[in-house]
């Protein structure tokens, strides 16, 4: 079920014009926003598809660049996002691919500053919903069917044991998880699946955990 | 999960055999879903009516999109029911004019709730403010009408698609429509049955519709698919309440719409290379506003 609840479908309140060239754009860009922890100082944003076809039509810079800004899909300082990217120093640069995309409205984020720099590939599923599918050359396999949590940590013995301990004394059922690392004792990332909807609580109580460093939706 | 229904069967299914309507399974399931109470569930959809509400009072006001290819339409039709003049008569005209508002006003990047999408915005809450003054319906009647559009908008975006890209306009509009139909035959006192047989016989209707918005902007014609949308719905509506009963049952309608969604070529599913999109005047309103060169050949 990729659609759980009923405001998915009666929802979100929202920036026109379009669920899922605007409001699942800027889930998107405040989906980077959040793993990166920070204000990105410059954003390179690959379109494909219809979002490369119609983006200018839809808002869909402006959205993602707002979702940068960590505007909710309801802030209507969408609207003026490039301004406000001008006055924050975030700098922009959209790429339209011609390139056959597995899905048809998908955006490649690339955001950055002196300290370091995150891609992020997500898609946008309609009604403002979106899934991520790659972080940092990570493939995320996402069923798709359940809601998803992305947690980025220090790859150190018992992190994951404190996780999955933390969401069983929540009541939370894992369905599904993958767990990868790109070099030993370096940044490893945990995708997992769960039965229930994912709330703001848990999602403080897995931040708090030790070596810990960004937890965020990956599906809602 | 705590999924009580997955499909149009087992919703009606459910309703008949608690006695209850189907907004109250709706909300039934959102608490389990979402372990939050009831009161949580209503309050956040009544926040979704009030949005819905002062996008159709701004819309009713006059509004024009950055483009100036949509706006002012809802004015237009509500002063000709003044006149007396409707011959499809004023109730439904009042949605249709409601519908565009609601749609004029997410074509100038206001503030709307989307109904199942953005682009289908104006459906659900323009049949919802027309019905309302005939139906007198309490506030709690109008927010149990968005959880019932939202029963079936939830079956069909599960089984189908309810994204332009994926399925074209019928998967939009279509399911606005189709939802709303099964809304207001609630709040008439129709059945749970008779709620999916409005369904049914709106979306059957819908069938086939592409997604070809000019200049890939949710104005032209997303705002008349809205107007026609909410006429359907009403139609539709009126028929299942005479007792019209669909050949076809609603799951399978919507296995056809996902099927026809997929065979749709990608030119027609929201990617301004196909139909309205590519005509000479579409792509003269592409090029101005975009100041783009126009493309000499048609893609369709």
């Amino acid at each position: 079920m990729k659609f759980r609840s009923v405001f998915d479908i009666i929802g979100p309140v929202m920036v026109g014009p379009s669920s899922s060239h605007t409001a699942g754009a800027a889930r998107i860009g405040r989906v980077a926003r959040s793993l990166f922890g920070r204000q990105p100082a410059w954003a390179e944003i690959r379109l494909y598809g219809s979002f490369a076809e119609t983006y200018m039509g839809h808002g869909t810079d402006v959205a993602i660049i707002g979702g940068l800004l960590d505007y909710d899909t309801d802030d209507e300082r969408i609207r003026t996002a490039f301004q406000e990217a001008g006055r924050v120093g975030l700098k922009y640069e959209f790429i339209t691919v011609d390139e056959e995309p597995e899905h048809p409205n998908t955006a490649r984020v690339r955001i950055g500053d002196a300290d370091g720099e995150m891609e992020l590939t997500g898609i946008s599923i309609g009604g403002g919903k979106m899934e991520v599918t790659e972080l940092n050359g990570f493939t995320l396999r996402l069923t798709g069917h359940y809601p998803a949590l992305l947690i980025v940590h220090h790859d150190r013995p018992g992190v994951i044991a404190n996780v999955a301990n933390s969401l069983a004394a929540d009541g939370i059922n894992i369905a599904h998880m993958e767990c990868g690392r790109k070099e030993k004792g370096e940044m490893a990332l945990m995708v997992i699946e769960v039965d229930q909807v994912i709330t703001d609580s848990m999602i403080r109580l897995i931040s708090d955990l030790d070596n810990v460093t960004q937890v965020s939706i990956l599906a809602d | 999960m705590d999924i009580l229904f997955s499909t149009v069967k087992e919703l009606v299914g459910l309703a008949e055999k608690s006695g209850r309507p189907i907004s109250e399974i709706m909300i039934d399931q959102e608490m389990r879903i979402t372990k939050r109470s009831r009161e949580e569930v209503v309050a956040q959809m009544e926040r979704n009516l009030e949005v819905m509400e002062e996008a159709i009072e701004k819309g009713l006001e006059g509004v024009r999109s950055t483009s100036g290819l949509t706006g002012g339409d809802a004015v237009l039709i509500q002063n000709y029911i003044k006149s007396g003049k409707s011959l499809s008569g004023n109730l439904l005209l009042d949605a249709v004019s409601k519908a565009v508002a609601t749609n004029e006003v997410n074509a100038a990047m206001g503030m709307i709730c989307a109904t199942p999408t953005a682009g289908a915005a104006g459906i659900v809450p323009g049949t919802l403010f027309a019905v309302k003054d005939k139906l007198n319906p309490t506030r709690e009647q109008m927010i149990n009408f968005l959880f019932t559009s939202g029963a079936f908008g939830f079956v069909v975006a599960n089984n189908a698609s309810i994204s332009g890209a994926a399925g074209g306009c019928q998967a939009e509009t279509g399911s606005a429509a189709s939802m709303a139909a099964a809304a207001i035959v609630e709040m008439a006192g129709g059945t749970p049955q008779q709620s999916a047989e409005a369904f049914s016989i709106v979306m059957k209707n819908m069938l086939g519709l592409v997604c070809d918005p000019v200049a890939g902007l949710v104005e032209v014609p997303c705002v008349k698919r809205n107007a026609m949308g909410a006429a359907k719905a009403l139609v539709g509506a009126d028929m299942a309440l005479a007792g019209v009963t669909s050949v076809i049952p609603t799951d399978e309608v919507i296995a056809a719409m996902h099927r026809i969604g997929q065979s749709m070529p990608s030119a027609l599913r929201e990617t301004a290379k196909g139909g309205l999109a590519a005509t000479p005047t579409g792509k003269r309103l592409e090029a101005e506003i975009f100041g783009k060169k126009a493309e000499e050949s048609v893609v369709d």
